[in-house]
This record gives C-alpha cells, sequence and structure tokens, in this order.
C-alpha cells in the first residue's frame, strides 16, 4: 500500500537507463532529470524508446541498466503498485466492468481510503462530468472517456502523473481543445506532468521542457522555443516544423559573429548558436524567418541572391515559396499574407536575406533529411 | 398528390425488381429454413410431450397435460435424471475449476512446452468418444476400479476439461492486458488485480464454460455407457428404453431441459450486454 500524500516527491532522476529486448535496444543509456512540478514532454517518432521510457518509470518495464530515483528514493525495482506515479494510458483502459465512479475510486480504495466520495466527486467537477458517475465506460464518447482516465489518475494525487499519447484517439478539433484543458489542469492540480507523444505541435503547446528523442537517446532537451530557435541536431531541426539547411563553411570571426560562407555568399551568424565541431557546418534558418525582395530593392541583414521563385503555395495565413538557388537548392520561404495577394509570381528573380541572429549552425557531417523521413502525423505508436 | 404516369421516367423491368426483391431478401429466406431444419425435431419432441401415448410414443392419440404433471411417472425416469444431474453438476464444478486455470496458464504465460500442451489439451475433443470411453474402461478395470458413479465423473471431467481451456481461453485473449497494467498503477497488487479487474472481466467466459461443460456431461452416452456400468443416466434410460417404446415423460423432460437451457442462454445474453469487454 502506498501512502502518496507523505511519499517521497520531488525531481525524478533517470541515471544511464538501458532497456534492450534481446538484440535490439530500445533505450540506450538515457539519463534524464525531470524538475517537480514541471509539465514534461518525451517527443519522438514512433520506435524511439519513449514509450519504453515512460512505462520504466510508471514500473511496467524493468530497466536493463541504470537506476529511476523519485527525489531520494530509488524506485528502480518497485512494482508499480508501490509507486506514487500513476499514467492515464494512450487508450484508456477504463475498467469496462466498474462505472465510472468505480474507476475513479479504484486507486483510492487499494490504498485503503474508506470515504472516497469527497475525493471522487471533487474529481468529477474539475474534468467537467460530474453527470457521468454511474455510467458505464463504453456509454461515454472518446472525449469523455480521456477525462474520466486523466481524472482517474489525479484524484491519487501522485508524485508523477504520466501521459502515454493521450490524445491521439481524439479528432483535430477536440486534441487542440484537450491539451489547452490539460494544461489547466496542471497548473490548477501542480502535478509533475511526463507527457509522451509524437506530435511536436501537441508537445510544444504544452510542456514547458520537451526531451526529443531519436533512436533510444535524447538529442536535444530545452524549452518549446529553444529547440525550434536553436536547434542542436538536423533530427531537431526537421522534426520540429520544416528548416532550410544550407552547406557552408566557416572563414573566420568578427566580434561575436562567425563568417560563413555558403556557396560564395558570405554571410554572419552569432558564435553562440554554432554546434559545429570545424569549419565545415549547415546553415540552418526556419522558413519564417527569411524575406523575399525583388532584385533591386533594398535588403538587410544576411543576403542571399541569385534565387528565383520556383513554386508558389497560397495558404491562407500565408504563402509558401520555394526559390531555387544557383547551387541547385531549393528553399523554402514562408511569407505573412500581410498585403493580400501574393506580391511575387513563378519566374521571379529575387534576393532573400534574413537577421543574422535567427540563423543556426550544425554539424557539417550530418544526414540533413534526419527527422524528415518520419511523417509524425501518420504514426501510431506501439512499441 | 396524384398519381399520374410520366412517360418520360423509366421505369425498371418487372424481372430487375423482383431479382432486386431476391436478393435484398435472400438471408431471410436462408435463415427460414436454416431455423426451419433446426427447430422441427425441437417443435415435435414438445408437441408430443402432450402426447396421451400410453406405452409408446410414436402415434398422435390426443392431447394430455398428465405427462407434465407427473414427470416421474415412467419407472426409473427421474432416478436415471436424478443421476445424470449429479453427475453433471459434480463434471462441471471440477473441469471449471480446472481448465479455468489451464486456460490463464496457457493464455498468460510463456513457459517450456507451452505450444505442446496448447495442443494436447485439444485431443480429449478430437478423440473419437467410443475410442475415448473404451480406453477409460479398460484404464479403471486395470487398477481394478469398478465402473459407476464416480469413474462416470472422472471420465466426463476429461472431456470436459478441453471444451473448458479453449472457451475460457478465447476470453482471456481478447482481454486488454492495459487493463491489468492500469490495476497495478492504481495501487491494487497482483492479486488484488485478479481479484478486482481479471476476474470479473473473465467471469462470463468462465460461465459459458460451466455451461457447456454441464450440458456435454448432461447427454453424454457413449462414454457413460462404458464406465458407468449398473447406474443409469438419463441418456442411458432413453436409449435401453428406445427398444421397447420411449414414453412421454422422456419428452417432457427433454422439453424443459431445452426451454431452461433457452432461459439460461437468454439471461446471459441480458447480463454480458451490461458488462461487455471493450477492445
Amino acid at each position: 500500500m502506498v501512502d502518496v500524500s507523505s511519499a517521497t516527491r520531488g525531481d525524478l532522476r533517470l541515471t544511464r537507463i538501458t532497456k534492450s529486448y534481446g538484440d535490439f535496444t530500445a533505450v540506450d543509456d538515457l539519463s534524464l532529470t525531470i524538475p517537480e512540478g514541471s509539465f514534461f514532454a518525451l517527443l519522438g517518432p514512433s520506435g524511439c524508446g519513449k514509450t519504453t521510457t515512460l512505462r520504466m518509470i510508471a514500473g511496467l518495464e524493468e530497466p536493463t541498466v541504470g537506476s529511476i530515483h523519485l527525489g531520494t528514493t530509488d524506485i528502480t525495482t518497485k512494482r508499480p503498485y508501490q509507486r506514487p506515479i500513476n499514467t492515464v494510458f494512450q487508450n484508456y483502459a477504463l475498467f469496462p466492468h466498474l462505472t465510472i465512479f468505480e474507476n475513479i475510486a479504484f486507486g483510492l480504495r487499494r490504498r485503503g481510503i474508506k470515504s472516497v466520495d469527497a475525493d471522487v466527486n471533487k474529481v468529477l467537477d474539475l474534468v467537467e462530468l460530474p453527470h457521468l458517475a454511474q455510467r458505464k465506460p463504453t456509454q461515454l464518447s472518446g472525449g469523455q472517456q480521456q477525462r474520466i482516465a486523466l481524472a482517474r489518475a489525479i484524484v491519487n494525487r501522485p508524485a508523477l502523473l504520466l501521459l502515454d499519447e493521450p490524445l491521439g484517439a481524439l479528432d483535430l478539433k477536440l486534441r487542440r481543445q484537450m491539451q489547452i484543458e490539460l494544461k489547466w489542469i496542471q497548473r490548477e492540480v501542480g502535478l509533475t506532468f511526463v507527457h509522451v507523444t509524437h506530435d511536436q505541435e501537441e508537445a510544444m503547446t504544452m510542456a514547458d521542457t520537451i526531451a526529443v528523442m531519436n533512436e533510444g537517446g535524447i538529442e536535444q532537451m530545452g524549452s518549446p522555443a529553444d529547440l525550434y530557435d536553436n536547434p542542436k541536431t538536423a533530427f531537431v531541426a526537421n522534426f520540429l516544423g520544416q528548416s532550410n539547411l544550407i552547406k557552408g563553411r566557416i572563414e573566420g570571426t568578427a566580434g561575436d559573429n562567425l563568417v560563413v560562407d555558403l556557396y560564395g555568399q558570405k554571410i554572419s551568424m552569432p558564435k553562440s548558436r554554432s554546434h559545429a565541431v570545424d569549419s565545415s557546418i549547415y546553415a540552418g534558418i526556419r522558413p519564417e524567418k527569411f524575406r523575399i525582395s525583388l532584385v533591386g530593392t533594398p535588403t538587410r541583414g544576411n543576403v542571399l541572391s541569385g534565387g528565383h521563385i520556383e513554386e508558389v503555395s497560397y495558404i491562407g495565413v500565408s504563402t509558401q515559396y520555394q526559390v531555387a538557388m544557383p547551387w541547385g537548392q531549393e528553399l523554402m520561404v514562408f511569407e505573412q499574407n500581410d498585403d493580400g495577394v501574393p506580391p511575387f509570381d513563378k519566374g521571379d528573380q529575387v534576393v532573400i536575406s534574413w537577421e543574422p541572429n535567427f540563423t543556426f549552425a550544425l554539424r557539417g557531417d550530418e544526414d540533413v533529411e534526419a527527422g524528415t523521413e518520419v511523417a509524425p502525423d501518420d504514426l501510431d505508436e506501439d512499441e | 398528390m396524384t398519381k399520374v404516369k410520366d412517360a418520360t421516367i423509366p421505369t425498371i423491368p418487372v424481372q430487375a425488381r423482383l431479382s432486386r426483391w431476391f436478393g435484398r431478401n435472400l438471408i431471410r429466406i436462408y435463415a427460414f429454413f436454416g431455423f426451419t431444419y433446426l427447430f422441427i425435431p425441437v417443435a415435435y419432441t414438445f408437441a408430443f410431450s402432450f402426447n396421451d401415448s400410453g406405452k409408446s410414443n410414436l402415434i398422435w392419440k390426443g392431447f394430455t397435460l398428465k405427462n407434465w404433471q407427473n414427470p416421474c411417472g415412467a419407472p426409473e425416469i427421474c432416478t436415471a435424471l436424478g443421476n445424470s444431474i449429479k453427475i453433471g453438476l459434480i463434471a462441471t464444478i471440477f473441469s471449471t475449476i480446472l481448465g479455468t486455470m489451464i486456460a490463464f496458464a496457457i493464455g498468460r504465460y510463456a513457459f517450456k512446452g507451452r505450444s505442446t500442451s496448447n495442443l494436447l489439451i485439444f485431443l480429449p475433443m478430437a478423440t473419437p468418444e467410443i475410442v475415448l470411453g473404451a480406453s477409460l474402461l479398460s484404464l479403471f478395470l486395470v487398477f481394478q476400479i469398478n465402473p459407476g458413479f464416480w469413474p462416470t465423473v472422472i471420465a466426463h471431467v476429461v472431456f470436459c476439461v478441453s471444451f473448458v481451456v479453449v472457451t475460457v481461453k478465447a476470453r482471456i485473449a481478447s482481454l486488454d492486458p492495459r487493463l491489468e497494467q492500469a490495476a497495478m498503477d492504481l495501487y491494487a497488487n497482483e492479486f488484488q488485480t485478479f481479484r478486482r479487474v481479471t476476474l470479473p472481466l473473465v467471469a462470463p467466459g468462465i460461465a459459458a464454460a460451466a455451461l457447456l461443460a454441464f450440458s456435454l456431461s448432461f447427454d453424454d452416452f457413449i462414454i457413460t455407457n462404458f464406465n458407468s456400468g449398473t447406474l443409469t443416466t438419463f441418456p442411458k434410460f432413453v436409449y435401453v428404453s428406445a427398444a421397447r417404446g420411449i414414453p412421454a415423460q422422456a419428452n417432457v423432460i427433454g422439453s424443459a431441459m431445452f426451454f431452461l437451457a433457452l432461459a439460461i442462454v437468454i439471461a446471459g445474453q441480458l447480463i454480458s450486454k451490461k458488462t461487455k469487454v471493450t477492445k
């Protein structure tokens, strides 16, 4: 029996965790600290090891090597019911033979709490479904089941709440609504949430901190803005949104800036945003950071000239251009439709410019396709 | 609304309409004949339970309720029925407990020889009853056990277990393992998880298996005939009296059993509707 209220709280620390199934290594030497009270996301494509990591935290799998601490307590080998940790399962896993009330009361009753009514009703109010208490799970819609699964977990006020692709089964509109609601509930109850997802937009909307996972390890960890604006690897640059990665060479330094040669054209960028190990780099710029101007009109910041518009797609909030550059690469540019009609036509000779501070640099030996071949939307997580 | 024939609207030819009607109703026609075929013998049995027959119940001689008022009227019939029910109940209890445990072992745990056990469990189902019955008898005789009540019970458990295992295993296979994980996640230890989640969800399968075991045991003739010695069971009674003419009371008991089974199945359907297992 776990007395959750007085159980150890604090940061969750995973130390050098490895999980192998025979020859296959699902999680490879992973170390991670999840601060108490945070909304933390494990983001990555199918098979990256994020669900396995979550299951090890929950106690449903045991790591092959490594340790897991909650605060100062070692919970590596504790059974799931001995941990003050609760999970919202991917398909909710509500008990079909119990009413909604009994589903929510399940954890409290197993911990030997006699009077459960007040607690259960409180969380039913929190998820705004008090009228469904006497129904059976099959009588509820997907969105309602999702909320009950959440209520069933948070009623125990665990030190850690794990969410395994909790919104995967919902349609887009409901998912958006639940994203905001989950964030609100997390603030309301003040628990640590660990959220596993393959949906980068979902992770960025909800989490304070995101750990991007790939092939059993963490690629990069940081706030959504950090990861988006200053990715360290091509995988992160491509998995979170789209990036233009241009092959280049560091020519020298000028104060706090690097001078970079991109196919004969010089640009500058802050030293601090370079993750390169030698002079060979990929310069990265997000499509919406680019500006397009016709040849001969004034520009500022970094400039790449010699391009022409190859493709124009009008998508409402913005217009997307493919700009063919002299070295054969097509760069993607997103322009806000501030002034209505798309101002550039296919074939226009243009110059691309951007603020030097938006540039990031990756190692020159990176695979520029990393993270692009997985279309995050049609993945069904079943590791 | 006036119905004026508009020559510009093309009409569907009669032949096409007929074949469409036939296509739409084919399943109903098929079902009608199928059920007729299945239920004529039952209806016949039920009807002749009201026959004022006397000794032989082959020709309709007039309607009477006296068979239903006195089902034990034929000599020995209720002793035979009692034996069948007793054997059936004991065999059901043992085979259900044993079979459920085997089903959990095979359905849930990876152990050496699991697929072999899985196969062996099917063998009693596949073995011809006449072979099983005769072998069991010779086995009992080798151990100097005389045929009678308990050897019959043991023989029935042997063939009922397979059916219980298959039925319960199907239910276990359809159980989402995440439900048990969720229970453990919610502070239920292994025993509480089994007691509060696994067992209630598998229960309909166990109940179905028990009903199946009972009905298999109740109407078994071949294996029983080998192993029961002088003990009379209901099927044996019917078989023996067939030579002299089956009394109408046999029809009464047969019909009563049919309606009882029907009632149980309907009740089961109603209950399972309430405790449906989601995928």
